[in-house]
């Protein structure tokens, strides 16, 4: 019989296990089971119950292992010794130290503007100390005809008002409504001011500062409004201006309060606060108007504050109710809401109509995946070279195996290792992101207000950030090398499963060169898509017009003084500005009142269509320009819209009748003449039928000046005094068309920004790398080449048989990314873009071929300077 | 002084190791005292009390050979160090100086 199978439970022997230290284990256990043996003649279960107290009984100081907490101790110092490895090996490879710091700098640099970005952005609105019970109402709207609900930020007066009236679960119902813009006038001082409409709850709700009024009724009355103090400042100077009486053109506003400015990390901003019974008075008593309609759900905002204990559900139910209620009375369209929190406002969803800029998750993430991108691939260098080097350090980890070390410990070495590395590449990083942060900034500021101000906090966010890139690009081989057997390692070297590894190497170096070429065919794709659209045949002249913008005043005034200057050889008068993003849209019925068509319109003078050189295909300008109230007669159209209406050839549709259907009631117009097609819109839209009406006084809000000078300088502040002869409040506002539309495609550019520096950094990342193996590669292999080159080979020959395996890969690289980037241009970025550049092969070749230039000159430069060594020099030292 | 003189069980152990020569282990120590001086002695007394002069210095161990009795667990031998010979000496002298001071008449009776 085996003692195994007359042995005690084998429980009882795992505990003795687990205490008992090493050296004294086999001793004491063999005396335990000898006894238990002795006792076993009598019974097995009292055998079994003395062991178990023996067992017990021996949990003694002397016999108990120390607890592991206490072995980690030893760890902390090992620390100093692989601080000390992990320096002197980065010392003595510097080329590949330096390739690793370099690669992994420029993708932190990037992190580190992101982190910098994202904490600023959730900073956004936690001033407010009630935010948590802080819900913005938010609207969806869908129509009878649109296949998605819209979600919009808006809603209507309406659902404020009925919740304010009707429903409980709430303490406060702020309604605002924005664009109060005014240039409002104290005295000699007049200033143009942005604001919003905001019920007097306002600063219940919000915790904004007021530092002069009473806040429960500063918003109460209709026409008093609260100044920002750099509002107030530019109006009254240092003096106190609660109480004071500002004007705007015929309206009086009474300053009720004065308020801290507002903070740049706040989702609203404004200059000035109007009370919304002023927004009612002026906006409710018009005729047909639509202000306190259950539609009328586009300027206006709600927010609720919430009890301490709240719940939403109830609340949601209670809107949901209106809802149904009021939809039940319409079937063309449906508006329901949502309740939104205050914190999830900034970064938030992507929404219609918000009363600020605003920055979207989706655009968060979007950025944040980029970046990981870029990040990844610079921690593929690392984890590359590394593993194709961990040959040469496998030597070292035998023998710390051998000495004791742990297979945690040696992981921990390799990790700390990187960790290192990547603090260094952090200082680096750090440099290079202030280098890079203003046009960063520069991108990003089209939304919200970017500060990107430096914090400490962030010294924090940066050292986690880099710990978290060295754990990355340090774990692979960090493990690789961990998992050696020491009699392995010792034994021979080159024997070891590392060489295993080798695909996985080339699958890395395939994914850095997709990365690079896919994000050189998009730059090159962004740039060529911003000249086509800049060389886009828009259909009419826009060379040498300089629009100015009227700001309210009156054109012939304005002319009067403009035309006295030499320069200026003619001039029209237009309501927008065409081809720049801005589109204006009516509905017109021709001879079945069934028949109705939305076309682009603008109102325009007589000169327009000349000076704007259309070409026209029948009829003429309009006869005369609208004087005082004179009603419009005449329309011209394009072919696209004698087309929609089958008004016959250009010629018949002269002195055709076509009806405007607006609001304010249908009316006639003759069209006067018929233009060839142009481009209207953007050039990512379809053209549409347009149709030119006369513009009076009251429509036109831009000058057209054609502009023939040498010297725009000095011409566009002569300009300058004549503005400011006719108007002293407005700033003047005069921009080229061309200019002009170059900034309605600056989208292309910013595109074009971003992948170009996702390309330089992927191609600075990504050769680097191959610079690190091809490196590697010849230096492993010196002896063979030393060999070949005595037994004949030439040196070509040589380059060849090295540097074959490169250009292997990068031929697959190229085969993946061409027909992913062609995909996700053709079919995700430009997919509705009505006018767009073909994707041929230039574009798709121009990465490719500079990602070959580049790889075959890294590598060449290596293999070259390998294949050319004096393989007596080599072969001799062994 | 503690330390430097053998505690009364120590003493015995000892004792017990020497006249046991080469099979001195820590079971074998055990019967041997309860058979020698009839005390129901513990296993884990006497393990205590092996580690305790072991690492004074007053006794040596090593592990013999595996056996099958135990598993295949070898056993740890003692022995007596010349700083256990030395202690035992003197403990014996100390006490054998005490008998001599005692005059026969004390224990009248008792024998």
């Amino acid at each position: 019989m085996s003692a195994r199978q007359t042995g005690p439970p084998r429980w009882m022997d795992r505990i003795v296990e687990l205490y008992c230290k090493r050296e004294l284990l086999e001793d004491l256990q063999g005396d335990l089971h000898e006894y238990y043996d002795r006792n076993l003649r009598k019974s097995r279960s009292r055998a079994n119950l003395i062991f178990f107290i023996d067992v017990v009984k021996f949990f003694r100081l002397y016999t108990v292992r120390k607890p592991k907490m206490i072995e980690r101790m030893t760890f902390f110092n090992l620390f100093k010794n692989y601080y000390k490895t992990s320096v002197r090996s980065i010392a003595r490879n510097k080329l590949f130290s330096t390739i690793n710091m370099i690669g992994l700098a420029i993708s932190m640099s990037v992190g580190i503007l992101m982190i910098t970005y994202i904490s600023e952005l959730l900073t956004y609105d936690n001033f407010h100390t009630k935010s948590d019970r802080i819900y913005r109402v938010l609207s969806t709207y869908k129509g009878i005809t649109d296949s998605d609900a819209e979600k919009y930020a808006s809603t209507s007066v309406f659902i404020g008002k009925k919740l304010k009236e009707e429903y409980t679960g709430f303490e406060k119902v702020l309604i605002m409504r924005r664009n109060f813009r005014k240039d409002i006038a104290k005295g000699e001082n007049v200033i143009s001011v942005r604001g919003h409409y905001a019920t007097e709850e306002f600063f219940d709700v919000f915790s904004f500062k007021l530092v002069a009024g009473d806040p429960s009724t500063a918003l109460r009355d209709p026409n008093s409004v609260v100044l920002t103090k750099k509002t107030a400042e530019k109006l009254f100077q240092d003096k106190n201006p609660v109480g004071e009486v500002v004007t705007a053109g015929d309206e009086r506003f009474m300053v009720t309060g004065l308020m801290e400015d507002v903070p740049v990390n706040s989702h609203m901003q404004f200059e000035i606060l109007a009370s919304f019974s002023t927004a009612e008075n002026t906006y409710a008593k018009e005729e047909n108007s639509s202000f306190l309609t259950w539609r009328s759900i586009w300027s206006n905002y709600v927010y609720l504050l919430l009890p301490e204990e709240h719940n939403t559900e109830t609340l949601e139910a209670s809107l949901n109710e209106v809802a149904l209620e009021e939809n039940a009375k319409t079937d063309r369209y449906a508006i329901n809401f949502e309740l939104e929190n205050l914190s999830e406002v900034m970064p938030g969803k992507d929404l219609n109509n918000k009363i600020g800029a605003g920055v979207s998750w989706q655009m968060i993430n979007m950025l944040i995946t980029l970046t990981m991108i870029v990040i990844v691939s610079a921690c593929f260098n690392y984890t590359n070279l590394s593993i194709a080097r961990s040959l040469r350090r496998s030597k070292e980890v035998g023998v710390r195996k051998i000495v004791g070390a742990s297979r945690g410990q040696v992981f921990l070495q390799f990790i700390t290792e990187a960790i290192i590395i990547s603090f260094f590449a952090l200082i680096i990083a750090f440099g290079i992101s202030l280098l890079i942060k203003p046009e960063f900034v520069r991108i990003l500021s089209d939304g919200a207000k970017v500060l990107m101000d430096f914090q400490y906090i962030h010294i924090l966010y940066f050292l986690a950030f880099s710990v978290a890139i060295g754990v990355i690009a340090g774990f692979v081989p960090s493990l690789i090398l961990s998992k050696l057997k020491a009699i392995s390692a010792l034994k021979d070297a080159s024997k070891l499963k590392l060489l295993k590894r080798v695909n996985l190497r080339r699958v890395l170096i395939v994914f850095q060169f997709t990365l690079s070429i896919a994000f050189i065919i998009g730059a090159t794709i962004s740039y060529r898509q911003y000249k086509y659209a800049l060389n886009f045949d828009l259909g009419f002249n826009t060379e040498n017009i300089l629009n100015v913008n009227l700001s309210g005043n009156d054109s012939d005034i304005l002319l009067s003084e403009m035309r006295k200057l030499p320069e200026v050889t003619d001039y029209s008068r237009s309501a927008m500005i065409m081809s720049t993003g801005d589109t204006w849209s009516d509905l017109f019925k021709y001879k079945d009142p069934l028949d109705s068509a939305s076309a682009h319109v603008n109102y325009v003078d007589k000169n327009y269509l000349r000076v704007h050189d259309f070409d026209f295909l029948a009829g003429g300008m309009f006869p005369y320009d609208l004087k005082g109230d004179q009603e419009a007669k005449y329309i011209i159209v394009d072919k696209l819209f004698v087309e929609r209406f089958n008004l016959g050839s250009a010629q018949d549709a002269i002195g055709e009748v076509v009806t405007l259907r607006q609001r304010r009631g249908d009316s006639k117009l003759e069209i006067a003449g018929v233009i060839d097609e142009f481009q209207y819109a953007k050039i990512e839209s379809r053209k549409k039928p347009t149709v030119f009406f006369q513009g009076s006084d009251d429509s036109y809000g831009y000058l057209n000046l054609v502009v023939k000078t040498d010297n725009i300088f000095s011409f566009m502040e002569k300009l300058e005094d004549a503005w400011k002869k006719v108007d002293t409040v407005h700033p003047f506002r005069a921009e080229f068309y061309d200019d002009r539309i170059r900034e309605s495609y600056a989208g292309y550019v910013i595109m074009f920004k971003i992948f170009g520096f996702l390309a330089f950094l992927a191609i600075s990342i990504a050769s680097m790398g191959l610079l690190g193996m091809a490196v590697f590669t010849t230096e492993t292999r010196i002896k063979e080449i030393s060999v070949r080159k005595v037994m004949g080979a030439t040196e070509k020959h040589l380059v060849y048989i090295l540097s074959r395996g490169f250009v292997f890969m990068l031929i697959i690289a190229a085969f993946i990314a061409m027909p992913l980037t062609y995909l996700f241009f053709t079919s995700v970025v430009m997919a509705d873009s009505a006018n767009r550049i073909a994707i041929g092969a230039f574009e798709l070749l121009s990465g490719v071929v500079l990602i070959f230039g580049l790889g075959i000159l890294t590598i060449g430069w290596q293999t070259w300077k390998a294949a050319k060594t004096n393989p007596a020099e080599m072969l001799r030292n062994e | 002084m503690k330390g430097t003189n053998l505690g009364e069980f120590e003493e015995v152990v000892l004792l017990t190791i020497a006249s046991l020569m080469d099979e001195a282990y820590s079971v074998n120590i055990v019967d041997e005292i309860s058979k020698v001086t009839g005390r129901k002695t513990k296993l884990g007394v006497v393990h205590a009390v092996l580690k305790r002069m072991e690492d004074k210095g007053l006794i040596t161990s090593e592990l013999g050979e595996p056996t099958k009795e135990r598993g295949g667990r070898r056993k740890r031998f003692f022995q007596v160090s010349h700083g256990g010979k030395i202690a035992l000496l003197k403990s014996k002298e100390q006490r054998d100086k005490l008998w001599n001071l005692i005059p026969d008449v004390v224990f009248q009776g008792v024998r």
